[in-house]
């Protein structure tokens, strides 16, 4: 069985011509999985915390219409899973709210990102590195679920 | 005086972010050992200073960066960066389109087929193999991403395998990515002149 969550959730077969190109690119779905960890459990997790990367992520894929991921992240926010995992809610928190803001919208509609998304970042106490940490989870998670989109659909046919 | 640019085109821009870039002088060890690899071996730009803010995420992604676009066997480096192209131009990163054109333009020794992305996007006037990869890449950029079975099917038509799929899918995903850095924690901007 795979120990990688993308594979895991994309429910990819052990053998087969898929299963082959996969072993063929392993050191990339690798460093993909020791990506995830270092968005959703990173050893220096700055003020955003592994229930809240976990939170936001679940929110992301679920905007993506991914049920396997969602699973994934909603397990992973913990015990109590905050509320505003769920897309179209909010938090009632200015910080949470300004996390959520900049995860939906750049999930969404990258296009139409702004200097100000940055900026109302920075207004709701969110420091530079914080920032940079944000928008790392945020990119990976719109990468994990397009593979995974794929390799599901890769798997489906043949 | 420097202008932001807001139209596609192959002329690399200049990159001003919206984050302070980490200063080398003061880095850490942990930093540093992350900025000792670069996407596409680049010199160390504002870019991944920026993302040294968080160096154990830097340092897994600028290897499988590398990996992506430049491993060897399964789709061909011109292919991979038509891919990078089509998300980019969905997610109008006009940085990372105008870098990843002009290499495609380099490898493949011809500006017409960016020129007619740029143009028409998905509805590019292509030959058949890259049309089909341009769709792919358009459908999978979308939120939520647009890829059915019958999309793979259409790949195989064309004479994509399997590992050329899963080539094409990671450097398309890849910038998915590499756009919702480089198009919000900065922007592109012209400073000639």
């Amino acid at each position: 069985m795979n120990d990688h969550i993308l594979e895991r959730a994309a429910n990819v077969p052990a053998t087969g011509p898929l299963a082959e190109a996969l072993r063929t690119r392993s050191r990339l779905m690798e460093l993909t999985q020791a990506s995830h960890d270092a968005a959703l459990r990173p050893a220096t997790p700055g003020s955003i915390s592994f229930t809240e990367r976990a939170a936001l992520a679940a929110r992301m894929v679920q905007i993506c219409k991914d049920s396997a991921l969602a699973d994934h992240y909603i397990g992973l926010a913990g015990a109590t899973v905050p509320a505003w995992a769920t897309p179209d809610t909010r938090a009632d928190d200015a910080r949470l709210d300004a996390l959520i803001a900049y995860a939906d919208k750049i999930t969404l509609s990258p296009r139409d990102a702004t200097p100000e998304d940055i900026d109302a970042l920075r207004a709701a106490g969110i420091d530079e590195g914080d920032i940079v940490r944000l928008a790392g989870l945020v990119a990976f998670v719109n990468y994990q679920l397009r593979v995974a989109k794929v390799l599901r659909a890769m798997g489906g046919t043949r | 005086m420097s202008r932001v640019i807001r139209k596609f085109t192959t002329r690399v821009p200049q990159w001003r972010p919206h984050v302070t870039p980490v200063d080398l002088d003061t880095a850490t060890d942990e930093q540093r050992d992350a900025l000792s690899e670069t996407p596409s071996n680049t010199k160390i730009s504002d870019y991944v200073l920026v993302l040294a803010h968080d160096p154990q995420a830097l340092g897994a992604r600028t290897p499988l960066f590398n990996g992506i676009m430049y491993d060897e066997g399964g789709l061909s480096r011109a292919e991979r960066e038509l891919g990078a192209v089509a998300a980019s131009f969905v997610n109008r990163c006009i940085y990372c389109a105008a870098v990843h054109a002009s290499r495609y333009n380099k490898l493949k020794g011809e500006e017409s087929t960016m020129q007619k992305v740029f143009f028409d996007g998905e509805k590019a006037d292509l030959p058949p193999r890259e049309a089909a990869i341009l769709k792919f890449g358009v459908r999978l950029s979308q939120c939520p991403p647009e890829i059915t079975p019958k999309d793979i099917d259409t790949l195989r038509e064309q004479g994509l395998n399997e590992l050329a799929i899963l080539d094409l899918t990671l450097s398309t995903a890849l910038f998915g990515w590499a756009n919702r850095l480089m198009h919000t924690l900065g922007e592109p901007v012209d400073n000639r002149i």
